[in-house]
């Protein structure tokens, strides 16, 4: 199907702020900053936006005034503490709502903590070795994560058995590393790929129409 | 090019605030399937799940409820068991909505759903506490055709305090919290403790400097995670020790953050850091400032920064997602000295790549034990590495008793070991 020219002229504009951002592979230059400031201040708008349909209505407006849920007026005050840092005189009192904002945030992430990284991987960790080939495979994996463990203990100096165990953690580390760097660098060709078949298409949609 | 920030400001105003109204006008469209007279119902073929028992789901908030059935004589046949449920076992078809799938083969399923309400409306699949909620299940075929319904079930689900499944992890947090006010009591008694050296943290101070050299910005960056995320907390502590540095330096200092709450954390943060260093004069609240909560508009402008401030040195501390290989490159193109550090694993490589030093993981939790050496960080750091000698024991221990069968009950396992070794050997 014939695009419109309404349709080319917004992938027109999804082009233009294509290539600008790209431009930037040549250095900062106009072009990069008309659009690098164009989108900061369309991204700040629709935050603004999304931020008072998905915060204040759905969570302030509609548990307060809608489903008379009172205790929702608490986090709602200390919220309204944070506005007090634009008082010169009276910015102090916001970090009372700083302070329970990272309190709270500890609280939640140590116990969580425990349980994603600590006991389940304890549990996956801990099997049977099997005298065959897999065996083999899991006594590499059971050395490599005992050594990385031991990369991480900052209490001695990695000095003697430590320090072998440690150069061959970080070893471990490293190869696994550079898995994911492969992995990732994959995924993001793909995207450039991705973004360069949308030129491609546009302008031989551009130019079809034209001529 | 304010100017540009600020049209583009209120496209985005503008575009939301007229999406409701595109949006009302398209659920008010007709849909081509209201024109269709309603579907023919679903053949009835196959034989009914029987045994539906409904209970309480242990160690919830009270919105949850298990159901239990017996697998219909002809489970072979069916793709799916529907779940349904209402209000009352003698509740009106239509008042029945349903609740969830469960593939074929499956006895069991569990339905949990806290929402009282969607957008305004009755949540149908709400489980409310302390009222009774009635289910039944049938049997569904890919053709389309289903089974006759199970009897009705009905359970009450109620709210627990405590979350039995979790006392291992009580007696962690217990195990930890006592551990660190061991250490941290003796720090503060005078017992020293040691920490053995971080080469990234190491550089900081020669960062610092090579940037007061160059009479050029020093870049931190917070990450795009939130303001309580535990590696952006560990990122205002080094953030804490270059803003001093700077501030003995007068070196000017740049943080650009990605979210309001971050940004008064990081003002607080710089500012009692120039206080401590005895140059509050110094501080610029300007100095941290909010650009976009969105991860790539965010990168944009940061990078533009980079290059337009040539900043001599650049921090990345916190929380980083797919943002973080277009910073660390752009830092370097810049030829900015760079150290980074995050609990990231997916983006731990590309700042290995493209920066010069790197924090992996703990090491930045352990950056603010070692660049303060006070006891109440170091405390926690000691008490992390204990806990770690005991999950490498565990590990090893765990995998030994496994592979021999041990059980604390049998006295021949050890000579089982013994035996095993022997033989190897």
């Amino acid at each position: 199907m014939e695009p419109t020219w309404g349709a080319l002229a917004w992938q027109g504009l999804a082009a233009i702020v294509t290539l600008g951002i790209f431009s930037f592979l040549a250095g900062d230059n106009p072009f990069y900053k008309i659009i690098e400031r164009t989108w900061v201040g369309v991204t700040t708008g629709y935050w603004l936006m999304l931020l008072y349909h998905t915060s204040f209505h759905d969570k302030v407006w509609v548990n307060i005034v809608v489903q008379h849920k009172w205790w929702y007026i608490l986090p709602t005050f200390l919220g309204l503490l944070m506005w007090l840092r634009l008082s010169r005189k009276l910015a102090w009192i916001s970090r009372y709502a700083l302070a329970f904002y990272i309190g709270i945030s500890t609280g939640i992430y140590i116990p969580l903590a425990f349980k994603n990284f600590v006991f389940l991987q304890l549990e996956g960790a801990v099997r049977p070795i099997s005298f065959d080939a897999a065996g083999i495979n899991f006594v590499i994996a059971l050395v490599g994560l005992t050594c990385s463990l031991s990369y991480f203990f900052f209490s001695k100096p990695h000095t003697g058995i430590l320090g072998g165990m440690s150069k061959a953690g970080i070893l471990t580390l490293m190869i696994g590393f550079g898995a994911g760097f492969g992995l990732t660098v994959m995924g993001r060709v793909a995207l450039l790929v991705q973004r360069v078949i949308f030129l491609r298409d546009y302008s031989v949609n551009l130019f079809g129409k034209i001529f | 090019m304010r100017a540009f920030r600020i049209l583009g400001l209120w496209f985005g105003l503008f575009a939301l605030l007229i999406a409701p109204a595109i949006q009302a006008a398209e659920t008010s469209r007709p849909s081509p399937a209201d024109s269709l007279s309603p579907a023919a119902p679903p053949a009835e073929r196959w034989r009914p799940p029987t045994a539906l028992s409904a209970e309480d789901q242990p160690n919830d908030n009270g919105h949850g409820i298990v159901l239990d059935w017996s697998l219909s004589a002809d489970d072979a046949q069916l793709l799916s068991y529907e779940i349904w449920m209402a209000r009352s076992a003698a509740a009106p078809e239509s008042a029945w909505a349903l609740a969830g799938f469960a593939l074929r083969g499956s006895r069991t399923y569990s339905h949990q759903n806290e929402e009282a309400s969607l957008k305004g409306k009755p949540n149908p699949i709400f489980v409310p506490r302390g009222t009774p909620t009635f289910f039944r299940v049938r049997g569904m075929a890919d053709d389309g055709s289903i089974s006759g319904w199970s009897d009705v079930a009905s359970a009450t689900a109620r709210g627990n305090w405590f979350h039995k499944g979790r006392i291992n992890v009580l007696l962690a947090c217990l195990g930890l919290a006592g551990a660190t006010l061991y250490f941290i009591r003796a720090a503060r008694g005078g017992r020293k403790l040691y920490i053995r050296p971080i080469p990234g943290i190491s550089a900081v101070d020669e960062a610092i400097g090579r940037a007061t050299e160059m009479g050029r910005p020093i870049l931190f960056v917070l990450g795009t995670g939130t303001a309580g995320d535990i590696a952006t907390i560990a990122g205002y502590t080094v953030l804490s020790r270059v803003a001093r540095k700077t501030a003995e330096y007068q070196t000017s200092l740049l943080v650009p953050v990605n979210e309001p709450v971050m940004m008064a954390m990081a003002q607080e943060t710089v500012s009692q850091a120039y206080k401590q260093a005895g140059r509050p004069d110094l501080y610029r609240p300007e100095s941290v400032f909010y650009i976009s909560a969105m991860q790539f508009p965010y990168v944009a402008a940061v990078n533009g920064l980079m290059m337009r401030e040539k900043t001599a040195t650049n921090f990345y501390m916190g929380v980083f997602h797919a943002e973080s290989l277009l910073l660390a490159e752009a830092g370097s193109v810049s030829g900015s000295i760079q150290i980074s550090g995050t609990d990231q694993l997916s983006q731990i490589p590309f700042f290995v790549a493209a920066t010069d030093y790197t924090l992996i993981g703990e090491e930045l939790y352990a950056a603010s034990a070692y660049l303060s050496q006070e006891p109440v960080l170091m405390g926690p750091l000691k008490a992390q590495d204990l806990i770690k000698v005991v999950i490498m024991a565990i590990l090893v221990l765990g995998v030994i008793a496994l592979t021999f069968s041990l059980t604390a009950s049998d006295p021949a396992g050890i000579a089982r070991i013994v035996s095993a070794v022997v033989h190897a050997v």
